[in-house]
């Protein structure tokens, strides 16, 4: 397989959007291209994520418009669904294109425009990615799926409300750097756990979830531009190898799974990655993990090998995962406070490595970042692609 | 014929007692202190120079809020409205929320708008509590008659509380009948939605003593949250 590589990298920002969704995805590929200054290499082919716009926004197959609104024809186009792990997907099946040689530069687009619709329709369209017979028809959500999920793992773990609680602290502080973060807004142990206010400010979602665990409902779109070594080459750019994509499933159902704490995609997603890179966990400087909920980045940076079962959430205590941490975790804010727009997200995050690992990410630049990771955690945890980004000396 | 003095007096409304409602303070989730407190009628031309920008802001049904709320808090200040109060929410003394309603009588109160302008941190459901504290506790009303004009109100008032329907009354804004409030939805849901510590340490209420604005375009972006769609 050739070597895949990611020469350029762009966002919009996150948050509510008024702009049709194809003019969304078309300013985060324009900011992609431009950083990448192809001159006059073509792009091959346009990848685009994406969950619920034949839904949400009637609107489909959009990596044709996209290829359109660009004038990227004849360009191949199509677009992936796979639930929130559309934005990874996506980026393999470019990888894949360009490793395999059909394609020597793809664009690859995540765009979601959640806010068309109101809050209860946002949750319902993604809970339509949970099992129809056993769960969805009963009124599961996301996040009544990811209180059960948390309540248990607490309780094996000894993780406590403060440990979420810190979790949203550090990524509401992280996004305050992120100027394309959906929220700008810090938030403080006092003002959402221990104050007598904190009731109100911080009401129950689905305990013992509250609403400063759970991510916010966004607009938004990101792209990257992959591209051969030669391309890399020709066009000058800072080398950032996609070094391993691993990906995995697990039962649709989260109580047909043995250990419903264990995520098993998420290890077996990880450990494929982290082989195809020839690195290890401990190897890894920064990571984006999927924290749709708190709980999430806890759970998650444990399976993906960074801590030992039961020790993420020490961890946090101690400021490990924090942007000067030993393992900065979610500098760009995460989806808890950069924001969600599902089928953006996985790109999302491989834009924030990619500026990481370019020396790019501003004031929320992990130093000395040489190796990422980021986990696009599909379903819950039923469809999850990990990716290990690796910056090469030139 | 009587005289201007004479026929003012009959254009503006009698007024019933009303206690002051005592100021409290609120730790907002992001650490912050909001001063709840009573705004006076002197202080109407700074709330209609606040809520003015928001009148063509279609988001989230901003414009039809501002509109109403302006003319009610005009109506305030020049006496065209009876027994009408108005509720501040102020951080480091900058206006973060407003909301006001009025007596019907002595037992029913009717309330009338919710006004966020520094969003994200449950502002408008500490002010909405705040002034259903006032109807219930304070001035000991049985029932506030209550309707939403947006989906978020809708979800705030007749959901969380939960508020019950009293279509037979015809609300004051027009629009869809009234949901009410009693004493016992408002008691059975005080531990869960409304809070605030009481007496305000003075250097506090100093602070809150004036209202200060935050700039016009602080508000929009606060108000419309709109970041999308740009690089």
């Amino acid at each position: 397989m050739r070597p895949v590589y990611i020469v350029g990298a762009g966002m919009t920002r996150f948050g509510r959007s008024e702009w049709p969704l194809v003019d969304l995805a078309a300013t985060a590929s324009l900011a992609a291209l431009h950083h990448a200054n192809l001159g006059k290499i073509p792009v091959d082919a346009v990848v685009v994520a994406n969950m619920g716009a034949g839904r949400v926004n009637r609107q489909t197959a959009i990596a044709s418009a996209l290829v359109d609104r660009l004038s990227l024809w004849p360009a191949a186009a199509e677009s992936v669904e796979n639930g929130p792990a559309s934005g990874a997907s996506a980026v393999k099946v470019g990888y894949q294109a360009i490793a395999s040689g059909m394609a020597d530069v793809v664009l690859v687009t995540g765009v979601e425009m959640m806010r068309a619709v109101d809050g209860l329709e946002a949750t319902d369209f993604v809970a339509s990615l949970s099992h129809p017979e056993v769960e969805y028809i009963y009124g599961v959500t996301l996040p009544s799926l990811a209180g059960l999920f948390a309540r248990l793992f607490m309780e094996r773990h000894g993780v406590e409300r403060r440990h979420l609680a810190l979790v949203a602290i550090k990524n509401h502080d992280n996004a305050m750097k992120n100027p394309y973060a959906h929220i700008h807004q810090p938030v403080t142990m006092e003002g959402i756990l221990t104050s007598p206010e904190a009731v109100v400010n911080n009401p129950p979602i689905a305990e013992p979830l509250h609403m400063f665990d759970c991510c916010p409902v966004s607009d938004g779109a990101a792209a990257v531009v992959l591209a051969t070594q030669e391309v890399a080459a020709k066009i000058g750019a800072p080398r950032v190898l996609v070094a391993g994509i691993g990906q995995a499933t697990d039962t649709h159902a989260v109580h047909e799974r043995q250990d419903p704490t264990d995520l098993k995609a998420v290890r077996l997603a990880s450990a494929a990655a982290f082989e195809r890179a020839g690195l290890k966990p401990s190897d890894i400087d920064v990571a984006e993990l999927h924290d749709a909920f708190t709980i999430l980045e806890i759970a998650e940076s444990e399976a993906a090998g960074f801590f030992k079962p039961g020790q993420a959430h020490k961890a946090i205590e101690r400021g490990e995962t924090q942007l000067t941490g030993k393992l900065p975790i979610n500098p760009s804010g995460g989806l808890k406070a950069k924001g969600h727009p599902v089928g953006a997200t996985g790109v999302a995050q491989i834009v924030e490595l990619a500026w990481q690992l370019r020396g790019e990410a501003g004031g929320r630049q992990v130093a000395k970042a040489k190796a990422a990771y980021a986990c696009n955690f599909g379903g819950f945890g039923n469809n999850v692609v990990a990716t290990v980004l690796r910056k090469e000396e030139r | 014929m009587g005289s201007v003095t004479d026929l003012e007096g009959l254009l503006r409304p009698p007024a019933m007692e009303m206690p002051p409602y005592p100021p409290k303070a609120i730790t907002l989730a992001s650490g912050e202190e909001m001063i709840v407190r009573q705004a006076s009628r002197e202080e109407m031309p700074t709330l209609l120079r606040a809520i003015y920008p928001l009148l063509l802001v279609e988001r989230d049904y901003y414009d039809i809020v501002a509109a109403r709320l302006y003319s009610e808090l005009l109506a305030y200040k020049r006496y065209r409205v009876k027994d009408e109060y108005v509720l501040v929410g102020l951080i480091d003394g900058v206006l973060a929320g407003l909301v006001n309603g009025r007596l019907v009588d002595a037992n029913v109160g009717m309330s009338y708008h919710t006004l966020t302008i520094r969003r994200g941190l449950r502002v408008g459901s500490h002010l909405f509590a705040a002034k259903m504290e006032y109807h219930i506790e304070h001035i000991g009303q049985e029932e506030v008659l209550i309707v939403a004009e947006s989906p978020i109100g809708f979800r705030r008032w007749m959901i969380e509380y939960p508020l019950e329907k009293k279509y037979e009354v015809q609300h004051e804004l027009g629009g869809v009948p009234s949901w009410v409030l009693t004493r016992k939805t408002y008691f059975d849901a005080k531990p869960r939605l409304v809070s605030g510590r009481r007496p305000v340490a003075a250097d506090r209420l100093a602070g809150a003593s004036a209202i200060r604005l935050p700039g016009e375009d602080a508000v929009r972006l606060q108000v419309t949250g709109e970041k999308g769609g740009r690089a």
